[in-house]
Order: structure tokens, then C-alpha cells, then sequence
């Protein structure tokens, strides 16, 4: 039950954050966001750190087409709905006055439909049925588009519809897998959407490069990945860095989140026979996001484009099919929603002040506001993976296995170690140092509130980065799971 | 000549490689040895993190008297290493190595690291080096920043350097190294763009990370590399199982920590950050880039030792970076103007010195160390002297403005005196005993490297004269408002401990103390008889050096000092001047290059795979009118195209059923 009270909660808040009058809006919002979070720790707390899906819940829903409501976890699933609870009230606080700004859609508004969102992202993680998986994914997309289109900076409609064309023509893309593998599911006497039944199946390997092919898609333009990366790019710098926070910090995730249960789960053949392209495609957007975002002016927009890179290493430590590396990617997706929600913040509380995302017309704010530019900073190094901020962990562990996968894999990935340090350490350079811009009023440092949100994401990266274990424990055993069902024993390599 | 026979000759021997193989269960004071650590730490946490959030009466405090914290942790490292040092040397000599094992830091289903501490011979000398030399400049840096409005922060950098240093030299982990070795790198970072305002200071700091950052490629794939190997990257482990690898694996792993090593340590061709190094406060330069980090690509080599006396190409690589090092600094040094970037050639100069040393083997890892720490004192010496001179001279740097602070700058004079004369070798001083080592080992070796470090040792000579010259001796150049006058005791004293250092320093040689003390971490090294009578190589040596002091008296010493650099110079001393053309080249290789890469995909990225995606999808998909209608407004909503989805949905299924 835990997991279905973790969906509605946020679902009824949004609906109920709707109604309420607008003075109320958003204290009700930000207490059905902590609530959610209670649920969240709760359900963490249930959870039984052996592994396997747990805290389940099966229900039929269309008997005749084999469609359940079936919901569970496996930690995979945990670490990502625990990122989602905890990530959004932070979201909600850090868009305190922000969505209430000239021109935007208002405070009621952007909370009701964060919580949408959150309750979609939930369901999404949760979802153990096919069909309810695909449902809620689609779903996602209606609270996205609104929390684009309706809150940022001029444009923002075109991102979001740019967003939303190609959201959907990967769901369509990922609609003929879905379908293809309840035809297959149905030929052997049995239609069912379950994963559990699903996973059971022998599916001929043509019918798997095809049904492949269609998740992969669908899950390559979600995380996204090179080339399908262009919707990332325009969405960050047009959409607020809340909105932005949801986005690549949570939603986003469900790409890799995809590829790991779908692609690897159901489909380990053809997740194998894929492997070569894959891999090429994850170096390409290691290194094309990093060099990408280095040539970027506006800092919202960089920040996304430096997501496409570490998307790569996710992607690229999932594929390279070993312990160390599902345990990096999986390690990774945690750490990234938390350095990157980090980034994204300071860059905003940052905007805010200046009126402007041009890093050219920024400059010497460290002189006036050295807490803001320390958190810029740190934010910045977690990014380049500083060993002793949490993201070194796992992108070390993506290397190690990416060199143990092919010597020549890990050695252009570690490439975007010097990138990273240097599109994180140019941009600090150009807005915090210098002597300012003559004219410019000075710039106020961080305040307590904004201080206050920040500091949770700073403390848990430090607190990852020299002690990962709980996140590990939690995590290996997943990775144990997901290599054995494709077929590889915990010595790695193909068996 | 063959620069490989020394190493074709160690395989053959078949060379006793000792392994690490650390006692945890030491107890008494050695489990305290986290606290050396955490102690400076500490401080870091609390000047930097918890001070900018105090109240702001108790933050004016701690602003005013933050240093002192800052100082009393780095001497309380100090004495703590005094005291294990001294518990050290009370356990026989077998059973030196102490290891201390703190958490584990990650695991996965196939690899594991923790977070382990090894204290032995050779990281006991580095903490009395790293604590020792660095609390006398907290010391030095409250008088040198007393004027600065942050210096609580500085004190919170340097702590953390400290920290990150101690890390980097007590870890029994290659992961664990790395994470103080980047440590130091932000540390330095921080440190070099202290001044931030300063766009030269800010782009320095940058360059120094980025540069090192290349060097990290090479440290991460060594990591990599022995992952893949050896399962493991424990010093122990790693340091059982080389034996079994083959020589390739080695060849590649040693030329990966070189890599890694000379991005640290200031080697051609990672050598270019620096001189930029310089624009932080001269307290920096003397603990970070001098004395302690910038050496910490000689510890890594040496503490590699059971991949490099298996790795022949590595280490023949190793000396020959190390020979172009060592005469590139020096070239550098002996046209530079500003005081600071002329000992900063110096530096790399020296480094190159211990490093060739560490690419000699056995032979050379224990002068390597011993140069080490006598240039750890010495050019710490000098640095501060540099520090105290410019204090005296509104932070003018150019020598060509000094001339004759010997009378006005007594004590500085005379402690810096005592570093020149220990850094050019003169008979007696701490310099002396260590080059000469390292010379004579090199010429035992091979030839050709020894000459060229006695050419070396020649250069030293003269840019050292050359800038003793400029600066404590002719005419007054000063500019018309500057009053030079000899600094607090706050900073002398600890130029005076320094100078005493700086003579003294040779004794660790005596009886062959630092020889015997590493052997058991180094290994036994077999005596190769030099081409000439020892006696014979250190009067050649000094001969040599003797002619480079000459001739700065000749060229420079005789000569009046224009205030102004004369620009009608030869091609040898423009390159100088432009540090043999380091950025140059870097810039035509890398940056123009990379800058041009960049502004292609940039504006790729927005045109063409943008451009092609929506192009190629409204095609492939038939979307063009839906995708024109959208954004010509006539479907504003998106459900249309989510409904057309689920009714596509529910159709196939029916169809599935029903068929």
C-alpha cells in the first residue's frame, strides 16, 4: 500500500493545491510535498536492502488484455523514487517567490503541477506492468509541458512544444515495443503485461533487436542522449531552473531507468548484440555534450548541455555490462540528480540577481556574494568529478569499467575529465572573478532561505562522496540481479 | 649511449623489489594517525564552512582571529608527526611499515576500496617535511597577510591544502592518493586565484587545474589500468602482484603515473602553469609550489617503485623528462625578470633534479627524497625571502627596481643567502650534499644524463647569482616612493629557522642515515662504480658551478642594470623570456585547435543536428504538418497527439485479442 499512498499523496496535493485560494497555495503544496517525502523514508524504511522487487502490490486492471496495476520497487527503483521525494520540495522552496514573478503562471499553478509531475515520476518508477509503465511515462508529459510553456524566460513555448514533439514520438516509438511484446506474450498462450511474466517469455532474437530498438529510442531521447539531445538544450535555458531541476534531475532518469529494466531486463540478447552502437553513441555524447556546453554563453543552457555528457556515462557504464559499471551508472543517477540540482539552483538564485543568464555579461559577483560563488563552485567541481564530492565515485567506477571493456572506451571517456574541469572552471572564471562589470549594481549574496535550500544537496554530496556505502549496498544488489538475468556471472565479461 | 642499459641491466639483476606490507595492529600512538589529518581539517571546516554562517558579531571574530586557529592546527599536525616519527624510530627496523585502516570507502560486486592509511620511512619524512615547513609559513603568512580582509579564508586554503597533502602521502590506496592529489590541485586552485579580482590571477588558477587535469588522464587510466590487471589498487596488493604482469602492462601502467606526474610536478611538457602559478600570494608559493605539492609527482614515482623497476621504457622515460626538465626551468630562470617566476623556473629546474633521481631506481629514490627535502627547506627559504622583499617593495616583483636590500633588508639578506648558497652547491650546504648525489649517480648510470645534470648544476650557478646580484647587490634602482625596509619578526623568524634548515639539511646523509632509513620502502640498491673517483666528480661539479657564478659576475654583476628590460637581446634569451615558447606551443596544438572545435560544434549543434532531427523526424515520421501546425499555434494542446496515441493503443489491442 505504501507505494500507492506515495503516488496519490502528491496527486491529491495537486489537485487540492489547485482549488485551495492562492494566499494558501503554496504552504498546502509544500505540506503535500513533505508528506510525500515522509511516505518516501517510510517505504526506504520497509525496504529490505537484499535486493529483488518489494513492497509490492498487484491488481488486476483489464483482465481480458492481461493489463495489471502492479506496482513495486527494486533498489534501482528506490534510489530513484527517494531522489524524486527529496529533490521536490526543495524544487517547491526554491520557487518560492520565483514562480510568483511577472509573466509567469503564478506560485498555484507551478506547485499544483510540480506535484503532478512528482506523482507521474512515482508511478513511473513503481509502475512493475508494462502498460502502466507506458501510461504514466506518457502521462509526465502533460505536467512538463505546462511547467515549461507556462514558467520561464521569452520562448519557452517554443521549447516546450520542441519538448513535447519529441517526447511523444519516442513514447509512439516505444508504443510499438509495448504492443510487440504483448503480441509475443499472447502467441505463447499467456497475454500479460507483467514484468514478472514478461521477463519469463522466450522471445525469438530478431523480435528482440526490433522490440530493442523501439525502447531504446524512446529511452535515448528521454535520457537524452547524442543525437536526440536538441529538445535538453532549449528546454534548460528557456524553462525555470526548477522546472529544469525536475526535468534532467528526475524526469530524465527514467531514460537510463528504462534502459536497465526494459533493455537489459527483458531483453538481454539484444541489449548485447546493441552494445557496440550504444557504447560509440554514449562516448559521442560523453564528449560532444562537454565540448558543446564549453561553447555555450548561456549559463541555464550549458548546465543542460554538461547533463548530456554525464547522461553518456551513465549509459556507457549500463552497457559495458559488469559490476562495476551497472553499479557506477546506477551510482551516477543518484549523484547526478544531486550535483546537477545543485547547479541548477545556485545558477538560479544567481540570475535572479543579475537579470541576466549571458555569461559574457556577468563578472566579479564573488567580490560582493562569496557564499553564492562557493556553492556555484562546488557545484561546478562535482560536475568535473572532484574525488570527495560524490560524483567522483561513480564516474570513476564507469571508467574503471569502460577501460576494463575496452581499453580505448575508457580512455575517450576520461577525456571529459579535463573537459569538464574546463567548461565548470571557465564559466566560475567569467561570472565569479574578475573586477565586475563597470555599472553593474553590486550583487547581494545568498540570504538564509536560499542558504537553507542548498545546503542539504551540498552536506549529501560531500557525505556520498567520502561515504557511499548506504547508496552501494542498496545498489549491488540490483546490478547482481540485472547481470545474471542478461546472462553474465559478478566476474564479468560475457559469459 | 644507450639510454636504456641502466634498465636492461636492473631486469637482469633480477632486483629484490620490496612489497608493502603495512601492520595494522601497531596501536599506542599510530592510531592517531587519522588525527594528523583531520586536525587540519578541522580547521578548514571551520574557517571555511561554518565561519561565512555565524552570526555576525562571532564572524568578525573569527574573521580577526581566524589565522591563529588556521597556525595551531597545522603545529599540532607538526607535533603529532614529531611524535610518530619518534615512535617510529623506536621499532626495529623490519617492522616500520604501519598501516591504519579506516572505512571502506565503495564497493561493487567486483572491486573495493578503503579508506587505509600506510605510515612508513618514506611517509614519515614527508609529514615532518609537509607539517614542519608548512606551519612555519602560517606562521610567516599572518604577518604577510595581515593587511588582507580575507585572510581567515586563506587560512581555511591553506589548511586545506595541508589536509589534502596529508592525505595524498598517507593513503595506502592509489584511489585514495588520488583523491588528496586532487586535493591539492583545488587547493592550489583556490590558492593561485586568491586574488580573483585579478583576471591574471583567476586565469592562472584555471590553467594550473586544466593543465593538471590533463596529467589526471594519465593517473585515472593508471587506476584503470590496474583495476584491470590486479583487481585492486591497494599499494600492497598492487605491490605482490606486479611480478606476475607482463612488462607491456608495466611499460604502460609506469608511462600513465608519469603522465599523472608531470602534470603535479611541473614537467615538460605539462610545465606551463607554473610560472602563472605565481600570481598567488607568495606564502603559496613557497609551501604549494615549491616545497611541498609541486613534489608530489617525485613521491608518486617513488612510491610507485615496484611498477617502475619492472617497467624499463617507463623509467628510461622518467630520467629523459626529467634531463629536458631540468636544463628547461633552469633556462627559464635565468631570464626572468620578476623575482617570483625566476625562482619558479628554479623549482622545475630542481624537481627535474629529484626526479631524475627517481628514474635512476634504487640508487636514485633515496636522493631523490633527500633533494627533496633539502630543497623543501631551502627554496621555501628563498620564496619567503622573495615574499619579505616584496613586502618591502610595495609587491613590486621585478628585480630590474631592486638592487642593494642587502643593507636595507638585513635578516632577509642573510637567510637568502643561506638558500643561494645551499642551492648552487656550495661545499658544506644542504644543496651540496644532495645535487651531488644525484650527479654522480647519473653520470654512474649513463654519460650523457650525468653531463647534462652537471650542466645543470652549472645554469643553477648562474641565474641563483644572477639574482642575488639583481636584488641584494649594485645600485639602487627602487622606484621614488618605495622605502624598503626589513620586515616583522613574525616573518623572519621563520626565514631564520629556514636559513638554519638550509645549511643543516645535508646531515641527513650522514653515515648514510637517509639511505639506510628508506631502503626497506626503496630497496637494496646494487653500487655502480661512477667513471671517475668520487672525490673527482664533486670538485668537477663545483668547478662547473663555479664558472656559472663567475660568469653571472661577469654579465651581470659588472654591469649596470637598465630599469628597463632592453629589448635588442638574442633569440636564445626572448625564447627564455617566453618560456621557450610553452604557451605557444600549447596554444597551436591544443588551444586554437580545441577553441576552433568548439565554436564548430557549437554552432552545429544548433543548426545542423538540431536541424536534422526535427528535419529528419517530421520525414521519417510524417509529422511536418503536425509539427507546423504546433508551432503555427493551431494545436496548442498536446492531447490531441496523447489521444491519438491511446487509440492507436486500444486498436491493436482489440486486433490482437479479437485475432
Amino acid at each position: 500500500m505504501i507505494l500507492t499512498i506515495l503516488i496519490l499523496l502528491p496527486l491529491v496535493g495537486a489537485v487540492v493545491t489547485a482549488f485551495v485560494p492562492g494566499a494558501l497555495a503554496r504552504v498546502v503544496g509544500l505540506g503535500f510535498a513533505g508528506a510525500t517525502l515522509v511516505a518516501g523514508i517510510v517505504a526506504a524504511t520497509q525496504y529490505d536492502v537484499g535486493g529483488g522487487m518489494q513492497l509490492t502490490e498487484t491488481h488486476v486492471w483489464i483482465e481480458a488484455m492481461g493489463v495489471h496495476y502492479a506496482l513495486g520497487v527494486d533498489g534501482l527503483g528506490l534510489l530513484m523514487v527517494l531522489l524524486t521525494v527529496v529533490l521536490v520540495p526543495i524544487v517547491l522552496l526554491a520557487g518560492w517567490r520565483e514562480s510568483e514573478a511577472e509573466g509567469n503562471g503564478g506560485a498555484k499553478a507551478f506547485f499544483a503541477w510540480t506535484l503532478a509531475l512528482e506523482a507521474m515520476s512515482l508511478a513511473v518508477f513503481t509502475a512493475t506492468d508494462v502498460l502502466l509503465f507506458y501510461v504514466v511515462f506518457e502521462a509526465t508529459l502533460i505536467p512538463a509541458y505546462f511547467l515549461i510553456g507556462g514558467f520561464g524566460r521569452e520562448g519557452r513555448g517554443r521549447a516546450a512544444t520542441k519538448f513535447l514533439i519529441y517526447q511523444l514520438a519516442g513514447g509512439l516509438i516505444m508504443l510499438a515495443s509495448v504492443i510487440g511484446l504483448y503480441v509475443v506474450s499472447s502467441n505463447q498462450g499467456n497475454p500479460s503485461f507483467l514484468l514478472t511474466d514478461l521477463a519469463a517469455i522466450d522471445i525469438d532474437p530478431i523480435t528482440q533487436r526490433w522490440l530493442f530498438v523501439g525502447f531504446f529510442i524512446a529511452f535515448a531521447i528521454k535520457a537524452p542522449m547524442f543525437p536526440v539531445h536538441t529538445w535538453l538544450a532549449d528546454t534548460t535555458e528557456k524553462a525555470t531552473p526548477g522546472t529544469s531541476v525536475l526535468l534532467v534531475c528526475i524526469l530524465d532518469k527514467i531514460g537510463t531507468f528504462g534502459m536497465l529494466r526494459f533493455c537489459l531486463g527483458l531483453l538481454p540478447d539484444a541489449s548485447q548484440w546493441a552494445t557496440p552502437v550504444v557504447v560509440v553513441l554514449a562516448l559521442i555524447s560523453i564528449i560532444y555534450g562537454a565540448l558543446v556546453a564549453i561553447g555555450q554563453d548561456d549559463v541555464l543552457r550549458l548546465i543542460g548541455l554538461t547533463s548530456l555528457s554525464h547522461f553518456g556515462f551513465i549509459v556507457l557504464g549500463i552497457f559495458v555490462f559488469s559490476p562495476t559499471g551497472g553499479t557506477g551508472a546506477i551510482l551516477y543517477m543518484v549523484n547526478h540528480g544531486i550535483a546537477t540540482a545543485l547547479m541548477f539552483l545556485v545558477a538560479g538564485f544567481l540570475i535572479q540577481r543579475t537579470g541576466t543568464a549571458s555569461i559574457r555579461e556577468m563578472g566579479g559577483v564573488e567580490k560582493t556574494a562569496p557564499v553564492l560563488a562557493g556553492f556555484f563552485l562546488v557545484a561546478g567541481l562535482a560536475a568535473c568529478g572532484l574525488p570527495g564530492l560524490s560524483p567522483f565515485v561513480s564516474e570513476l567506477m564507469v571508467i574503471v569499467a569502460a577501460f576494463d571493456h575496452h581499453w580505448l572506451v575508457g580512455s575517450v571517456a576520461v577525456l571529459a575529465i579535463v573537459l569538464a574541469a574546463f567548461y565548470a572552471l571557465w564559466m566560475y572564471q567569467r561570472t565569479m572573478t574578475g573586477p565586475g562589470r563597470e555599472g553593474a549594481a553590486p550583487v547581494a549574496d545568498l540570504d538564509r532561505r536560499e542558504v537553507g535550500i542548498l545546503a542539504p544537496l551540498l552536506l549529501a554530496l560531500v557525505l556520498f562522496g567520502f561515504y557511499p556505502m548506504p547508496l552501494l549496498d542498496v545498489i549491488n544488489p540490483v546490478v547482481h540481479d540485472t547481470l545474471t538475468g542478461v546472462g553474465i556471472g559478478q566476474e564479468g565479461g560475457p559469459q | 649511449m644507450n639510454l636504456l642499459s641502466h634498465s636492461v641491466l636492473l631486469a637482469a639483476e633480477g632486483t629484490e623489489i620490496p612489497v608493502v606490507a603495512p601492520d595494522t595492529g601497531a596501536g599506542g600512538v599510530f592510531d592517531l594517525l587519522w588525527l594528523v589529518i583531520a586536525l587540519p581539517l578541522l580547521g578548514a571546516v571551520l574557517l571555511l564552512g561554518v565561519a561565512p554562517f555565524l552570526p555576525a558579531s562571532l564572524r568578525a571574530t573569527v574573521d580577526k582571529h581566524g589565522h591563529l586557529l588556521g597556525t595551531a592546527t597545522a603545529v599540532a599536525s607538526f607535533v603529532l608527526s614529531l611524535v610518530l616519527f619518534l615512535s617510529l624510530l623506536g621499532r626495529d627496523a623490519e617492522s616500520r611499515q604501519v598501516g591504519q585502516e579506516l572505512w571502506t570507502w565503495f564497493e561493487t560486486g567486483s572491486l573495493s576500496v578503503g579508506m587505509d592509511l600506510l605510515y612508513d620511512q618514506l611517509a614519515a619524512l614527508f609529514l615532518l617535511l609537509i607539517t614542519g615547513v608548512g606551519s612555519l609559513i602560517h606562521v610567516y603568512a599572518i604577518g604577510y597577510m595581515e593587511h588582507d580582509p580575507r585572510r581567515r579564508r586563506f587560512f581555511g586554503y591553506l589548511n586545506l591544502f595541508v589536509a589534502a597533502m596529508l592525505t595524498l602521502i598517507l593513503s595506502a590506496d592509489f584511489v585514495g592518493l588520488f583523491l588528496g592529489w586532487e586535493g591539492v590541485g583545488l587547493a592550489s586552485y583556490l590558492l593561485i586565484g586568491f586574488w580573483q579580482h585579478k583576471p591574471s590571477a583567476a586565469a592562472a588558477a584555471k590553467k594550473a587545474f586544466v593543465i593538471n587535469r590533463v596529467g589526471d588522464i594519465g593517473l585515472s587510466l593508471a587506476i584503470a589500468l590496474m583495476f584491470a590487471t590486479f583487481g585492486t589498487t591497494d599499494f600492497g596488493a598492487v605491490s605482490e602482484l606486479t611480478g606476475e604482469a607482463d612488462q607491456g602492462t608495466l611499460n604502460a601502467l609506469g608511462l600513465l603515473l608519469l603522465l599523472g606526474a608531470c602534470g603535479k610536478s611541473a614537467q615538460v611538457p605539462l610545465q606551463a602553469w607554473l610560472l602563472d602559478a605565481m600570481e598567488g600570494p607568495t606564502p603559496v608559493s613557497a609551501l604549494i609550489h615549491a616545497a611541498t605539492m609541486v613534489t608530489a609527482g617525485v613521491y608518486l614515482v617513488v612510491r610507485s617503485n615496484f611498477v617502475f623497476e619492472l617497467a624499463p621504457v617507463a623509467q628510461t622515460a622518467v630520467v629523459v623528462v626529467a634531463t629536458v626538465t631540468l636544463l628547461w626551468g633552469a633556462v627559464l630562470g635565468c631570464a626572468k625578470d620578476d623575482i617570483k617566476k625566476a625562482l619558479a623556473g628554479s623549482t622545475m629546474s630542481q624537481i627535474g633534479y629529484m626526479m631524475l633521481a627517481a628514474g635512476l631506481g634504487p640508487v636514485g629514490y633515496p636522493f631523490a627524497i633527500f633533494h627533496l627535502l633539502t630543497h623543501g627547506f631551502f627554496k621555501a627559504n628563498m620564496f619567503l625571502g622573495a615574499g619579505s622583499v616584496m613586502h618591502g617593495m610595495d609587491d613590486d616583483v621585478n628585480m630590474r627596481h631592486y638592487g642593494a636590500l642587502n643593507k636595507a633588508m638585513p635578516v632577509t639578506f642573510l637567510t637568502f643567502a643561506m638558500g643561494y648558497l645551499a642551492i648552487i652547491g656550495f661545499p658544506g650546504f644542504s644543496g651540496f650534499w644532495s645535487k651531488d648525489k644525484i650527479i654522480e649517480s647519473a653520470l654512474a648510470d649513463n654519460l650523457l644524463v650525468g653531463l647534462l645534470a652537471m650542466l645543470g648544476a652549472g645554469v643553477t650557478g648562474f641565474y641563483m647569482t644572477r639574482l642575488m646580484l639583481m636584488t641584494f647587490f649594485g645600485e639602487k634602482r627602487w622606484a621614488k616612493d618605495v622605502h624598503p625596509h626589513e620586515s616583522p619578526k613574525v616573518m623572519t623568524v621563520p626565514l631564520m629557522v629556514l636559513a638554519a634548515l638550509s645549511v643543516l639539511g645535508g646531515v641527513l646523509l650522514a653515515g648514510d642515515w637517509i639511505v639506510t632509513w628508506l631502503e626497506p620502502v626503496t630497496g637494496h640498491a646494487e653500487h655502480h662504480e661512477p667513471p671517475l673517483p668520487a672525490i673527482v666528480i664533486t670538485l668537477l661539479i663545483t668547478l662547473v658551478v663555479a664558472i656559472g657564478v663567475a660568469a653571472a659576475w661577469f654579465l651581470v654583476g659588472r654591469r649596470d642594470i637598465p630599469r628597463e628590460a632592453p629589448q635588442d637581446v638574442s633569440f636564445a634569451t626572448r625564447a627564455a623570456r617566453a618560456d621557450l615558447y610553452g604557451d605557444a606551443i600549447n596554444d597551436a596544438v591544443v588551444v586554437r585547435p580545441g577553441a576552433s572545435l568548439v565554436g564548430g560544434l557549437t554552432t552545429l549543434d544548433r543548426v545542423g543536428v538540431d536541424g536534422a532531427v526535427e528535419g529528419g523526424s517530421a520525414a521519417v515520421g510524417g509529422l511536418s504538418t503536425t509539427l507546423r501546425r504546433v508551432q503555427n499555434g493551431f494545436v496548442r494542446s498536446y492531447a490531441l497527439s496523447l489521444f491519438a496515441g491511446a487509440l492507436l493503443l486500444v486498436l491493436v489491442l482489440l486486433a490482437v485479442n479479437l485475432g
